[in-house]
């Protein structure tokens, strides 16, 4: 029963970070067609720059409650930043190249990232634990969990909506479907398709920092956290169907689940459980679980 | 053929380092020859990194538990083994196409990586080291014994690029490139694409196993990082920058990407990725076939390599 418990409760957490790392990556398939590997050097950014930022706040000795609005705003910054100066500055010459072609460009971009990032914040670890700290601890059936963790499913919740409702119920949102459909057709209607793909590159880059900044305070931040995501959020975002944030959704519970399930029941296989998942899901639905074949949407 | 004695040769002109590196490019560069080979049908593989790794450990555990020392017999046990997965595999992936080709290959390569860095019979992520080559029985020496081994490289080397070489200009091989150019037509004539990916996939395996045993034998060391997707990431990339024009270009490109790197992390350690990605997005740019096409460019006018589709904004 407690094991059922823990893992239930780990497996929501692990979830809600999944989901916020991955959700701009599948943002950025469905509408650029491009698999952002560069996505993991985002979330190293903002872990990176979360985590700097809370540093230097605490030791001026402010009060915490303000470190939850550094986390976004560190996020917002690096996402921002880095996700125009890779749009801009190299992505938008490659545009109509093969699909696979554009995995190296960003692999390559992502290797760059990851020498930036030593090369501002060095190679030591950083460690931001007052967020989660200062907001203390609940018994769930005797087990002691953050309550952050439970503000980080909060926010992977929020996101989600926000993305669901911006993309069906605003008029942005609807002409952003009608350019992932047809981006010829769209442009010929006078929608300008350019600013859609940087807008969009942004908010994914955006969105992979905050995943990375959120976790800041849970972990010590170290050289590498990019490449270890990055595997995972692809397993995510096959799992639910390139391009689909439902199926982001129901990719991260599933490899959540999993990988609580095999932390508690058999520690072992904690790294590969989520491979194993991958290639089971895949061998049944080649497509992933929520991805048409032809006209995909979002 | 006559890039053997050539190879061979070279041993003794050369400084031991720049010989270091060749022999350790050869073992690479035989991974990214089984990258290049499924490139050609149009398919990139994010996971070879997985068969370099079967190789590397299937020498190193029939090093360590059968006492098996000799180059030959490991390189067979290692093709047997690679064969083997890739065969079962192969019916998995021969399913799938561009990125979800790429994924899925990704994945089962990473799920390995788990298993190994999780089992600590066989070190963990530290790996484990292996014995020193024998040749069917004879046991050089110090001196003796590197130049063997480099030589047995260059051997195993040369004759897998010379029967990949006929297997592309052989009937499976321009199906291959007809699958590329567009998959239903290859079906419609009567072709099974399937079978034909199946079959270069092993391939592709087996020789990239060969590669993970000549490099595991030259460092005597293997880890689970052989299968680490920044490890397949880079094969990958070798392939890219050398491109597909021909057999040898992969061994240049692996040769000159290990200068690179060697220079990189001399000059600049904490960069040298940096370094790395920055050669990857210039090649790409303006080498979008890889380094061969400028040796191709100037010797040929005539045989023109096929454009690789450069898909239309969209499809």
């Amino acid at each position: 029963m407690l094991t059922m418990v823990a893992i239930a409760v780990d497996g929501l957490g692990f979830a809600a970070w999944l989901f916020l790392s991955s959700v701009g990556l599948t943002l950025i398939y469905g509408v650029m067609r491009i698999l952002n590997i560069a996505h993991g050097g985002f979330y190293a950014l903002g872990a990176y720059s979360a985590a700097w930022a809370i540093g230097l706040y605490t030791q001026g000795g402010g009060p915490i409650a303000f470190t939850y609005l550094l986390i976004p705003i560190a996020a917002f910054v690096a996402g921002v930043i880095a996700g125009l100066l890779v749009e801009r500055g190299i992505l938008r010459f490659m545009y109509g190249r093969d699909e696979v072609l554009m995995v190296l460009v960003t692999y390559a971009i992502f290797l760059i990232l990851e020498d930036v990032t030593k090369l501002i914040w060095g190679t030591e670890s950083y460690v931001s634990y007052q967020p989660a700290l200062w907001l203390g601890t609940v018994d769930i059936f005797g087990l002691p969990y953050t309550v952050y963790k439970f503000l980080i499913i909060g926010v992977a919740i929020v996101c989600g909506l926000l993305l669901f409702w911006g993309l069906n119920h605003t008029r942005v949102g609807k002409l952003l479907l009608v350019v992932i459909q047809d981006r010829e057709i769209s442009s010929a209607l006078g929608i300008n398709v350019t600013l859609f793909f940087t807008v969009t590159f942004l908010i994914g880059a955006t969105l992979g920092a905050l995943g990375g900044a959120l976790t800041a305070p849970e972990v010590s931040v170290v050289p590498g956290i990019g490449s270890e995501i990055i595997v995972m959020a692809f397993a995510v975002i096959v799992i639910g169907g390139m391009g689909s944030i439902g199926g982001a959704m129901i990719g991260a519970l599933i490899v959540g689940f999993a990988r609580a399930a095999s932390v508690h029941l058999y520690p072992p296989a904690e790294l590969f459980v989520i491979y194993l998942v991958m290639a089971a899901v895949l061998a049944f639905k080649p497509y992933g679980l929520f991805a048409l074949a032809e006209s995909r949407k979002i | 053929m006559l890039a053997l004695p050539v190879l061979v040769g070279l041993a003794f002109i050369l400084p031991t380092w720049v010989v270091n590196y060749a022999q350790v490019s050869l073992g690479t560069g035989l991974v990214a020859l089984g990258i290049l080979v499924q490139m050609r049908a149009g398919l990139v593989s994010f996971g070879q990194g997985l068969y370099f790794c079967v190789g590397g450990y299937s020498a190193g555990l029939a090093g360590r538990y059968l006492g098996v020392s000799d180059l030959f017999l490991l390189l067979l046990l290692a093709m047997m083994a690679s064969g083997l997965i890739s065969l079962v595999l192969g019916f998995l992936l021969r399913r799938y196409r561009e990125i979800f080709f790429a994924m899925l290959s990704l994945a089962v390569s990473m799920i390995l990586f788990g298993l190994l860095s999780r089992t600590e019979a066989l070190g963990s992520t530290d790996g484990f080291n292996l014995p020193a080559a024998t040749y069917l029985g004879w046991k050089p020496e110090d001196d003796l014994a590197r130049f063997a081994l480099y030589a047995a490289t260059c051997l195993v080397s040369v004759f897998c690029a010379i029967a990949l070489n006929r297997f592309l200009n052989g009937t499976i091989g321009y199906v291959n490139e007809a699958i590329r150019g567009n998959e239903l037509r290859v079906e419609y004539l009567g072709a099974s694409a399937r079978n034909a990916v199946h079959i270069t996939y092993v391939l592709a395996a087996v020789v990239s196993s060969i590669g993970g045993v000549l490099w595991a034998m030259s460092l005597g060391h293997v880890d689970p990082e052989m299968t680490n997707w920044t490890t397949s990431g880079q094969f990958v990339f070798v392939s890219i920058l050398s491109g597909t024009g021909n057999i040898i270009a992969p061994f240049i490109g692996t040769f000159i990407l290990e200068i690179v790197r060697v220079y990189a992390v001399e000059f600049s350690p904490n960069t040298w990725q940096m370094v790395l990605g920055t050669v990857m997005l210039l090649t790409i740019i303006f080498l979008p076939k890889g380094l061969w096409s400028l040796i191709a460019r100037k010797r040929t006018s005539g045989k023109q390599l096929r454009q690789p589709a450069l898909a239309a904004a969209g499809e």
